[in-house]
């Protein structure tokens, strides 16, 4: 599984009710649920990754997270969890406030666009980053809110939201000292969990 | 396999071949929801695939409005149209006939053979006609239970519908929740709104606005209120298709190249809602269009719950697929919605999809890519658990 799942699974409570959004094909909802005891539902857009969700037996949605949550009831959830996704959505601010309305706590996964690579790239070459982490063109990114752990945090921190955990690393979630000494330069994805 | 007088092979492939309806003939009360009871009564039905031996993969269908048993296969070689959900049943299709035992059956109240307003009253020696008791979906899975007991099943592996059929499987996980594991739900609502309860009444009106109803009695008189059916067919007609694939199909064609300046047909439209209407009220019976209409209107699992949906499926212990239609506006995905959001607030399990599609409550019928992947992985689930089911 995916390095960053695996720590994300570590996060979760055995037993407790989940609701993944933008599960992709439903990897992560899938190991909960055989090795947890985890129940809940993926939330995907994707006609592809809801096929692979049913194929694999995992219960998924049709839904667009950018409509908002208000298909669910305030804190039916123990768990609201968002890889990789928080960047491609209009409001961030009104995402995080659903998540942790629906949820007793959210976990949420996204690169870093101050890691050391995209400042030398900016700063070098005058164009917008890529890497393996951001790796589409500025004109057909999916990524139309790109933010750095810093402006993550003062986000959470203006909202009054407790940060309960960190971890940060590079693409495949490995860290490195540099990395847990400044991560806002070293971090390239990082994955929190929060509370109110 | 024969070659046919067109030199087609038959059967296509993927297809059942030929198939036979046959009927079941029930002499025991079975008490409905109206009050009234039906002695003795019949259901016709078709079958695909073979039984296992546990009886563990039999798949139940259930038709929509104007549906019947034949819902898969020729009955003859010579047969132009396969059943009316051919496109979705069949080896190698979404509902696998070389994994389940697939059981269609034409409703009580229908005109294909089972028990309904055209057959004679016992009591009588008359058609039924009016006196046809108003069924509901409670009594059709009622019947359709007595109908498993018959056939030996237990309980289904899946129960499959669109539309009213749709309603009648949602019925099934909450008045026989322990007989299915798997429930799949297509372009169907919790309950009709106000506006489809409208579309329905005119219909109604169209029917029994016909001289040639005879209070329902035209049987004994020996005429058909085809005027009345086939109006209220195109009224309905209109309201499956979208306003889309009515512009694509028709558009503002002509039926010849000029306007006639009359009120006869100059658009192709015109041309082919009335050829709908008139085929349909040749094979389709008065009452019987009254009957499901109202079937349709009542059913509403949650009424008994003050409208509290959630409390209603309470009992359900089956997995749910729920497929919408984008362009949808006869059961619009937000009608699937309101089922889907209850099934997670009741905390069962269930899939969505809302299939991108142009053509309106039709498009549960007619081939789709997506729409067969996603049917297909659920169902595909359904054929392992019964797999591992016989393995251990």
């Amino acid at each position: 599984m995916r390095q960053d799942l695996t720590i994300i699974a570590n996060w979760v409570e055995p037993n407790s009710r989940v609701l993944d959004l933008a599960c992709g094909d439903g990897e992560l909802l899938h190991y909960l649920e055989e090795n947890k005891g985890v129940v809940g539902y993926g939330l995907e857009i994707d006609a592809e990754q809801i096929t692979a969700c049913i194929a694999r037996g995992v219960d998924v949605l049709e839904q667009d997270l950018n409509r908002g949550l208000s298909n669910f009831a305030n804190s039916s959830y123990d768990t609201v969890i968002m890889t990789q996704a928080l960047q491609v959505l209009r409001r961030q601010d009104l995402a995080l406030d659903e998540m942790l309305r629906v949820g007793q706590e959210a976990i949420v996964t996204f690169p870093n666009f101050a890691h050391w690579t995209n400042r030398f790239y900016l700063s070098w070459k005058g164009q917008m980053p890529m890497s393996k982490t951001l790796p589409h063109q500025w004109y057909d990114t999916p990524n139309i809110h790109l933010f750095t752990f810093k402006d993550f945090e003062a986000l959470c921190h203006k909202k009054g939201l407790k940060i309960l955990d960190r971890a940060v690393g590079d693409f495949a979630y490995k860290s490195h000292w540099k990395a847990r000494l400044w991560p806002n330069l070293f971090g390239e994805v990082a994955i929190y969990r929060i509370g109110r | 396999m024969t070659a046919s007088s067109t030199g087609e092979v038959f059967p296509p492939t993927h297809s059942v071949g030929l198939v036979e309806p046959q009927v079941c003939q029930f002499n025991q009360p079975l008490h409905l929801a109206s009050g009234s009871v039906l002695q003795d009564w019949q259901l016709m039905i078709e079958t695909y695939g073979e039984l296992n031996t546990d009886a563990s993969n039999a798949v139940l269908i259930c038709h929509a409005l104007s549906g019947n048993h034949h819902a898969a296969g020729y009955h003859s070689e010579d047969d132009t149209k396969p059943g009316w959900w051919d496109a979705y049943i069949g080896p190698g299709k979404p509902i696998d006939t070389q994994h389940f035992f697939v059981v269609s059956l034409n409703n009580l109240g229908g005109c294909h053979g089972s028990t309904g307003p055209s057959s004679i009253d016992p009591a009588t020696g008359q058609p039924f006609g009016p006196d046809f008791p108003v069924l509901t979906v409670s009594d059709w899975v009622d019947s359709q239970a007595l109908l498993a007991d018959r056939l030996g099943i237990q309980q289904w592996a899946a129960i499959v519908g669109g539309s009213l059929g749709g309603m009648q499987v949602l019925e099934w996980s909450l008045r026989y929740p322990q007989r299915l594991r798997h429930a799949v739900v297509v372009a169907s609502s919790p309950k009709l709104s106000a506006q489809n309860i409208a579309f329905n009444e005119v219909a109604r009106q169209a029917i029994m606005s016909d001289p040639e109803f005879c209070d329902g009695r035209y049987q004994e008189a020996d005429v058909i209120p085809r005027h009345g059916v086939a109006l209220a067919r195109m009224v309905g007609h209109i309201t499956y298709l979208s306003e889309h694939s009515m512009g694509e199909k028709f558009g503002r064609d002509l039926r010849t190249d000029k306007l006639n300046y009359g009120f006869g047909i100059d658009f192709e439209v015109e041309s082919y809602l009335r050829y709908q209407g008139k085929s349909f009220s040749e094979r389709f019976d008065a009452n019987t269009y009254l009957l499901m209409t109202k079937a349709l209107d009542y059913f509403d699992p949650a009424k008994t719950f003050d409208g509290d949906l959630v409390k209603a499926l309470a009992p359900i212990q089956c997995r749910f697929l729920v497929v919408s239609f984008s362009t949808d506006w006869r059961f619009s995905p937000r009608h699937s919605e309101e089922l889907v959001n209850a099934l997670t607030a009741a905390q069962k399990r269930v899939s969505y999809a809302r299939i991108k599609s142009p053509h309106g409550h039709d498009a549960f019928l007619i081939p789709d890519e997506r729409y067969e992947a996603v049917f297909t992985a659920f169902m595909q689930r359904a054929a392992q658990e019964i797999k591992q089911g016989e393995a251990s």
